[in-house]
């Protein structure tokens, strides 16, 4: 009896230094090859962590978010939340957004700052996509704007840059990492259903993640910066989504 | 072992699938669905999103973490070490429908089970646990990712091949009822069949005389 509890105890005690060793150089190869995302502490970190690592190993080709049918595109497409009652976004609207700019600074070659013409004689896309708010409720539309990635190349982003932040004129800020922000997917769309982009669902100009949940298309855009920490901005999750409680990975 | 992570996650997940189904107690079938469109089910459930953090997704998929990996170990040890064919595929004859109706009276007219079945599954058991374990887990875990719009991208099929996103998630929420009431089912029949003696007996891997008299 007590030599088999002292081999139990001895095997138990092997297979846990195995475990934590190994975990610590899973979790030192993961966070150089950026598997980490930046809600990554505390209990539920842990599923964020293997969730984000899994998806992003997965995911690595760029791979493209199903596209649809101009046919399926829905007859209800909802909105939630009201657009940004401050002045500065008031007063653009009014004008129908002809003061309007897109900064673009951080770790790039050529800070620049976009009117809405300038972005609309860039190359256009368009895609019908799929969008699933967190809630659960989902629709279909076409999107058209400027692949995120155009406007990048165009500003020049440095090779230090880990991560892209989106500040709108309202609170809810988030970030990409530079998968996303790459992805050819990833649309500063100004258009919808063939129309100028409606002002609930984010004029002038928001963001189109088809990999991801409804609120990383972060709307109203303001400014984005190129960054490689986000640990200084805000709270440090690297959007505004964890400081209310939701993760920053949204791809689910 | 794998056991009781497996209870302790699927608790979490329930908990967790509730609060996340609270946000938008409605079903739809297809690629879409939201207020304005028309839904397959009306759930007679509040729409509860006031105060309502991310808890329950953060909490979710740390559980379906916890729920899939103790899963593959039971799986991989339960073929490893015959479990699977010894203890849970149901023996030919027992498969007849003389056979089964037999058993169904069986356990109809004596829920507690005898000395000599103590340690063995039943047909019954065995069929209900291989369902479980091979057809409704996967089906979660299967609707569960097709609403992923990242794996999806990947593997479109996961959601293709069940008629769509909204689609995906009246199944996976259809798979979870059937998975309570097992649980329910499940812990019934332990409570009726002796309480102490069977939750010891998985505690302790002690079987026998001594754990059922004691």
């Amino acid at each position: 009896m007590s030599r088999m509890t002292r081999r139990t105890a001895m095997i138990g005690g092997l297979s846990a230094v195995a475990g934590l060793g190994g975990l610590s150089l899973a979790a030192r190869l993961a966070g150089q090859y950026g598997l980490v995302p930046p809600d990554s502490g505390g209990l539920y970190g842990v599923g964020e962590t293997l969730t984000y690592a899994a998806q992003r190993m997965l995911t690595s080709g760029h791979s493209l978010a199903r596209e649809f049918d101009r046919s399926q595109i829905s007859a209800v497409a909802p909105v939630n939340g009201d657009p940004p009652q401050r002045d500065g976004y008031q007063r653009l609207l009014a004008g129908g957004f002809s003061d309007w700019r897109l900064d673009v600074e951080g770790l790039v070659a050529r800070p620049s700052s976009f009117t809405l013409p300038e972005l609309k004689r860039l190359p256009a896309r368009s895609q019908i996509t799929h969008q699933a708010c967190e809630e659960g409720w989902s629709f279909i539309a076409e999107w058209t704007g400027v692949a995120l990635s155009d406007v990048l190349a165009r500003v020049g982003v440095s090779t230090r840059a880990k991560y892209v932040v989106f500040f709108p004129f309202d609170d809810f800020w988030d970030s990409l990492d530079m998968a996303d922000a790459w992805h050819p997917q990833t649309l500063l769309a100004y258009g919808m259903n063939g129309r100028e982009l409606p002002t609930g669902h984010g004029a002038p100009l928001r963001l189109r993640v088809p990999r991801q949940l409804g609120y990383k298309s972060v709307k109203y855009l303001s400014r984005i910066s190129v960054v490689d920490t986000l640990k200084d901005i805000g709270q440090g999750f690297g959007s505004s989504a964890p400081e209310a409680g939701y993760s920053w990975y949204a791809g689910i | 072992m794998t056991h009781w992570v497996t209870a302790v996650s699927v608790g979490a997940l329930i908990v967790s699938g509730v609060a996340i189904l609270l946000a938008h107690p409605r079903l739809y079938w297809g690629e879409t669905g939201a207020v304005g469109a028309p839904s397959l089910i009306d759930l007679p459930l509040p729409f509860v999103l006031t105060g309502q953090p991310g808890w329950g997704r953060y909490l979710h998929f740390l559980a379906a973490w916890a729920s899939v990996l103790a899963g593959v170990l039971y799986l991989t040890w339960g073929f490893v070490s015959g479990h699977v064919r010894q203890d849970l595929i149901p023996a030919r004859g027992d498969l007849t429908s003389a056979a089964l109706s037999r058993a169904v009276a069986t356990h109809l007219r004596r829920p507690r089970p005898g000395s000599d079945d103590f340690l063995t599954y039943n047909v019954l058991q065995r069929l209900a646990y291989l369902s479980v374990v091979l057809l409704l887990f996967p089906a979660m875990v299967w609707t569960g990712l097709a609403m992923s719009p990242a794996l999806t991208s990947v593997l479109p099929f996961l959601v293709n091949g069940v008629g769509g996103q909204q689609s995906a998630r009246t199944l996976h929420f259809f798979a979870a009822v059937a998975l309570v009431l097992f649980v329910i089912a499940h812990v019934a029949m332990v409570i009726l069949s002796g309480w102490t003696a069977r939750i010891r007996g998985m505690i302790t891997g002690r079987r026998g005389e001594r754990a059922r008299l004691a």
